[in-house]
């Protein structure tokens, strides 16, 4: 699903963010990726949806090399990938509904299919009675589902999320997390920032660590084991 | 695909009249701009209108040209009575005015200064002089042009007269003057509509600023550039209806105020002519015209602006 060979990223200023990296997740698979604060994991994730090019190597996305994608094609290929943002980036001026149903409206679905999958998505993160709400009037906790709700409501093949549990508390997070890994299990590929170095160790799931811009330990080197047939 | 058809204006429609709603959000600054943008543009209207208007008289002057039939010298008082009388019987003519010899040289000495230059003079240089004035048929100022013209040639072949002249001097004049008039009013337009160009366009702009994080979040989930322009369109489009309306106020409340004393004035010049306020015509090309200038400041706006904001 995503494959990053040689991938390196200097931002304009020559500072290197990210080098030489190479890893492959598999379609439907659950990730982690963590390190210190710096040490990438942002780029990485931008770079996967194209908000940054990798200044070096190459990243595929779901079989596309991604510096083949030019700038008009680019909204295309965000749509394909679901993101949850740290800082939550909602519309303060919208509804929960309308927030949630923005990536529906955008990709130009009928007024009756936008209430259905809505709904959908709202029910999966436990917030249905709230799709009435303005985001401001709820907790820090609330606002990120909304976001978690938003990313999956066109139901994209992949998942990034941007310290998604950044500052709940160990609950919350885990409630939170318990979300992925429904989407995991139906098939959506997961990869999830994070430096919650507790909460990652006590899951089952892959560790992809950045140290210094490099990939310093990767935890499921199975997935690279059978990378080569993707 | 009448279904996919369906979806795609309803999506335009909604956009529409979101934008409508986010103006009417705050009346006062929809309500100034929309009246900068008429200010500018009841100008060169209100002005378009009193040149047309101005044709129009001129058209009726034009036809109303006098013809002065200079009399040989040697012709008397009696024959040119006789040639006077010879000219009521023709159709054509309206109304005649004889000035003879002695009374042209009174008007002249009252008029020059030169009564003393002229008693030297042993004899009386003033011709006699015929004014003649055609009769108007009442529709159309071209087919009298021409018929004021046949008549003069016909003028010019009867007995006694020494020279037939239609006296137009002055309504050239005026068409040289409504000629500069209106390049006048061309380049006005033109700066007027630059100027509504760069207000709409400033106006836009500070709406895409004030909306930057909402098209930096639009851009991350993939909307496309089209899709973030849209609103941003249909807002310069309600900016420039608005500013026509506002436009069309204007310029009819200025004429109306306007066309009692132009007709008073018209009047005592025998003109038939009315006011005209604001044809359909007109109409059309300004409210037309306004919405196009706001479409068009909105899209370089829009063009300019929204590449600069990209999702970092
Ligand atoms: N637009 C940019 N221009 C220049 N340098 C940048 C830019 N964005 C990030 N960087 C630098 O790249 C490095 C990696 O940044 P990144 O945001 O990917 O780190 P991170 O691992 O997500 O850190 P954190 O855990 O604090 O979020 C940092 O040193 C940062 O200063
Ligand atoms: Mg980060």
């Amino acid at each position: 699903m995503i494959r990053f060979s040689h991938a390196s990223k200097r931002y304009p200023g020559g500072y290197d963010a990210l080098q030489d990296i190479n890893f492959h997740l598999a379609p439907g698979e659950m990730a982690f990726l963590t390190g210190h604060s710096g040490a990438g994991k942002s780029t990485l994730l931008k770079l996967i949806a194209l908000i940054e090019r990798a200044s070096r190597g190459q990243v595929i996305v779901n079989g596309q090399n991604l510096a083949k994608i030019p700038r008009r094609k680019i909204p295309y290929h965000r749509r394909n990938v679901g993101m949850i943002f740290q800082d939550h980036q909602l519309l303060f001026d919208r509804t929960v509904f309308d927030n949630v149903a923005l990536p529906l409206v955008i990709s130009g679905l009928s007024h009756h299919e936008i209430g259905k999958k809505v709904r959908a998505s709202l029910d999966k993160v436990g917030l249905l009675n709230k799709e009435r709400a303005y985001p401001i009037t709820l907790s820090g906790g609330e606002q990120q589902r909304v976001g978690i709700a938003r990313a999956v409501v066109n139901k994209p093949p992949l998942l990034l999320a941007d310290e998604p549990t950044g500052n709940l508390d160990p609950e919350l997070s885990r409630e939170i997390m318990s979300i992925f890994e429904q989407f995991s299990q139906v098939g959506v590929t997961v990869l999830i920032a994070s430096h919650d170095i507790d909460l990652i160790t006590h899951l089952p799931y892959r560790v992809l660590t950045l140290k210094n811009a490099r990939l310093s330990n990767d935890s499921g080197s199975h997935s690279s084991q059978t990378a080569g047939q993707y | 695909m009448g279904n996919w058809l369906h979806t795609y204006l309803l999506r335009h429609l909604q956009v529409f009249f979101y934008s409508l709603g986010q103006l009417t959000r705050s009346p006062l600054s929809l309500l100034m701009t929309s009246a900068v943008i008429g200010i500018a543009l009841a100008l060169p209207t209100g002005l378009h209108i009193i040149l047309k208007n101005m044709q129009n008289i001129s058209g009726d002057l034009d036809s109303a040209a006098q013809i002065s039939l200079f009399l040989k010298k040697s012709t008397s008082d009696a024959q040119a009575q006789q040639l006077i009388q010879q000219l009521k019987g023709m159709p054509q003519i309206k109304k005649i005015n004889y000035i003879s010899r002695e009374q042209a040289l009174q008007e002249f000495k009252r008029l020059s200064g030169f009564g003393n230059a002229l008693k030297a003079l042993e004899k009386n240089p003033l011709p006699a002089v015929i004014v003649v004035q055609p009769s108007l048929s009442q529709s159309n100022a071209l087919s009298n042009t021409a018929a004021t013209q046949q008549l003069l040639e016909q003028l010019q072949n009867k007995p006694y007269v020494d020279i037939a002249q239609l006296d137009m001097q002055w309504v050239k004049r005026l068409y040289t003057i409504m000629d500069i008039i209106r390049r006048g009013v061309i380049i006005l337009s033109a700066l007027l509509a630059l100027a509504v160009l760069l207000v709409i366009g400033n106006t836009i702009r500070l709406a895409i600023q004030n909306r930057r994080d909402e098209i930096v979040i639009i851009k991350l989930i993939g909307g496309t550039d089209t899709f973030i322009r849209r609103p941003f369109l249909y807002t310069g489009f309600w900016y420039g209806l608005f500013g026509g309306l506002i436009a069309l106020l204007l310029v009819m409340t200025s004429l109306l105020l306007l066309s009692d004393p132009i007709e008073a004035l018209t009047q005592s010049y025998e003109s038939r002519f009315s006011m005209q306020i604001i044809d359909f015509n007109s109409t059309v090309w300004l409210i037309g015209g306004s919405i196009l200038l706001g479409l068009s400041g909105s899209w370089v706006a829009v063009e300019r602006h929204l590449r600069e904001i990209e999702p970092t």
